[in-house]
């Protein structure tokens, strides 16, 4: 476990096999006082009403079949409640293995996050796999923001390639927050992550941050809703992938600007680096407006890496695989910059850069800063 | 392009240490010229040959001609959004150093001499702590490419009309700056649609090129002449002679 990516981040961090909590791998109590990290399991002997009132209220088993299978099947997860006005300054990591060691196993893990007012803090999902063996993941994340909650989610996912993931994130959010839900896919067969944020108060900004990244034969899909429910939110959608191999990526974001949601400001685009001739890429927006005074826009883009970079790059000396490496790298880059944490910013950027040039020889320096903290 | 035939008669000798000043209307090939010297990808050469010290420069990729000592100074510098205009330049620099068997500036030697050469070209430093050219002034992507220049220090540099859009005073700083890279064994290849620039950089040869040739040589004088009388009467001694 030591090797695994954001291993070396302090702060708490639960760790689950199989869907099962693992207390030997896990650290718990870094937080301040107040702040609750811990498993289901042990939440329902000391938490039971915090559970009552939210598990499973938010998250719609009726809407979608994996969540329904997930309100029946769940194993364990976390419940994080961080109260009003607490910061926590480390990133608290979830960390859930598939172990890949029975032929079909799946997982079914299900997260509670409570944010009070004024509260700021990170959450990070990490899903990775072992073994060869075909694996199931459903995941179902349901976080709760009251307002003006400053936090970042998110959801890196890295299972193997014999591994099908399925996850949703439920976020309803409060006045005057500022949230940010970023998801990384690398890993699986085939993944599909549901995003489905509600913005429920004035003031109130919402950012829906993704790179995927896929090669072979992966298929990585993503499925918005961002529901405008109040006047004066704000919502952005920024959305990248990079494509290789026969592999496609799925980018589907719906906007749904409830009636009376004035001055509504949505903005989406994804963007898409096809690298092979048979990578492709389907995206898809989808406006659903109920108001009459609000901005949304949307776009998209497929394409290349740009002849006219790549020709600059290599006038002055570079060789064409490092002028590519570096183009790649910096559209990956634009993803992984919206990630406040600045230690969970350089270790993504030193992940994604090895991931993208395992063979390279050029060296970008990640200086590993302590806190989590924006300014 | 297309069929197109742009370049139809380039025959030019450029020893070391020389300046020679490319002129010519607007759509006579200077650009071509500027990036089939430098492996501009999507041009057919149908003919001809280039040797750039003792090598078929046309059979070296854009990054080997770089790291044989030559520099193109862009008409219209690319703008490379999420690349960091000092680790790019460190790199291509390191790059260029490793094929030369020199040996690989680390981060504070490198530092200083971006420290040294930034101040021959009066950029604000704060400029390389941004992507490459991204929200660069038309001025500063030029003063930009010089500085690159300065850096990399090349045996032939190709400046293309890195005179237009900047102001006076940037003119004459820029001018300065390119100056102080002449050096014995040092050439360069100045594009520019005006004599202005070549108050600066005094050229020893100036050429004229028309629809693709080069149609007129001579000394600095030839510029002089050019602003005076523009080029018709070129074109017309040229039918006159025809
Ligand atoms: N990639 C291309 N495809 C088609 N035509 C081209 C291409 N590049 C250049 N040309 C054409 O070749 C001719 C010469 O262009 P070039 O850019 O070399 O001119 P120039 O002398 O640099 O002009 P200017 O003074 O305006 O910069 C023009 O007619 C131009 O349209
Ligand atoms: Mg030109």
């Amino acid at each position: 476990m030591d090797t695994r990516p954001f291993a070396r981040l302090p702060g708490d961090r639960l760790v689950f096999l199989d869907g099962h909590f693992v207390p030997g791998l896990s650290r718990v109590g870094t937080g301040p006082e107040g702040c609750v990290v811990a498993s289901l399991g042990a939440a329902f002997q000391t938490h039971a009403g915090l559970l009552e009132k939210h598990l499973t209220r938010y998250a719609r088993g009726s809407a979608n079949p994996f969540t329904a299978l997930n309100d029946a099947y769940f194993t364990d997860g976390a419940l994080i409640h961080v109260p009003a006005g607490q910061v926590i300054e480390h990133p608290v990591q979830l960390v859930f293995v598939a172990s890949g060691e029975e032929e079909g196993r799946a997982q079914h893990v299900r997260n509670l996050i409570l944010a009070g007012a004024g509260s700021q803090f990170t959450v990070v999902e990490h899903y990775l796999g072992r073994g060869n063996a075909t694996t199931v993941t459903n995941a179902v994340t349901e976080l709760v923001a009251a307002e003006q909650v400053v936090m970042d989610h998110l959801k890196f996912q890295d299972e193997t390639r014999a591994a099908y993931h399925f996850a949703a994130v439920h976020a309803e959010l409060g006045r005057a927050s500022q949230v940010n839900l970023h998801s990384f896919a690398l890993g699986s067969r085939l993944s599909r992550h549901n995003i489905h944020t509600a913005l429920n108060g004035e003031g109130l900004e919402c950012v829906l941050n993704g790179l995927y990244l896929t090669d072979g034969d992966q298929l990585a899909d993503h499925y918005m809703v961002v529901e405008h429910a109040q006047p004066h939110t704000a919502s952005h959608e920024y959305f990248n992938g990079i494509l290789e191999g026969r592999s496609r990526g799925v980018f589907h974001g719906r906007i749904l600007v409830r009636p009376g949601a004035q001055k509504t400001d949505a903005k989406q685009t994804n963007k898409n680096l096809l690298l092979s001739d048979d990578a492709t890429v389907n995206t898809k927006p989808q406006l659903e407006i109920y108001a009459d005074d609000v901005k949304c826009t949307h776009g998209a883009t497929v394409g290349q890496l740009p002849p006219e970079q790549i020709f600059y790059l290599r006038s002055r000396g570079l060789p064409l695989d490092t002028a590519q490496r570096m183009l790649i790298h910096a559209f990956a880059g634009e993803i992984i910059d919206r990630v406040r944490c600045a230690p969970l910013r350089e270790e993504l950027d030193r992940l994604l850069w090895d991931r993208l040039e395992q063979d390279a020889q050029i060296q970008v320096g990640p200086h590993a800063s302590s806190s989590c903290r924006t300014n | 392009m297309a069929g197109k035939a742009i370049l139809k008669g380039i025959s030019l000798t450029i020893g070391p240490g020389e300046v020679h000043a490319v002129m010519g209307p607007n759509g006579s090939g200077k650009s071509t010229l500027a990036a089939v010297l430098a492996g501009r990808e999507g041009y057919d050469i149908t003919a001809g040959e280039v040797r750039y010290l003792g090598q078929d420069l046309l059979d070296l990729d854009p990054e080997e001609r770089a790291r044989a000592g030559l520099f193109l100074a862009f008409q219209y510098p690319v703008e490379i959004p999420g690349v960091n205009s000092t680790y790019f330049l460190k790199s291509a620099l390191n790059e260029q150093r490793k094929h030369r068997g020199l040996a690989e500036l680390d981060a504070m030697e490198f530092l200083k001499l971006v420290k040294e050469k930034i101040k021959l070209l009066d950029l604000n430093e704060d400029l390389l702590k941004r992507a490459v050219n991204v929200g660069f002034s038309g001025g500063e992507k030029k003063r930009n490419e010089i500085f690159q220049m300065a850096v990399l220090d090349p045996t032939l540099a190709v400046l293309d009309e890195t005179d237009s859009g900047l102001d006076i005073d940037a003119l004459r700083v820029v001018s300065e700056g390119v100056n102080k890279l002449r050096g014995p064994g040092k050439a360069q290849l100045v594009i520019t649609h005006y004599q202005r620039l070549l108050n600066h950089i005094v050229p020893d040869y100036v050429h004229v090129l028309m629809e693709g040739r080069i149609v007129r040589s001579g000394g600095k004088e030839l510029a002089l002449e050019l602003e005076d009388r523009g080029y018709d009467w070129i074109s017309r001694e040229l039918q006159l002679a025809a």
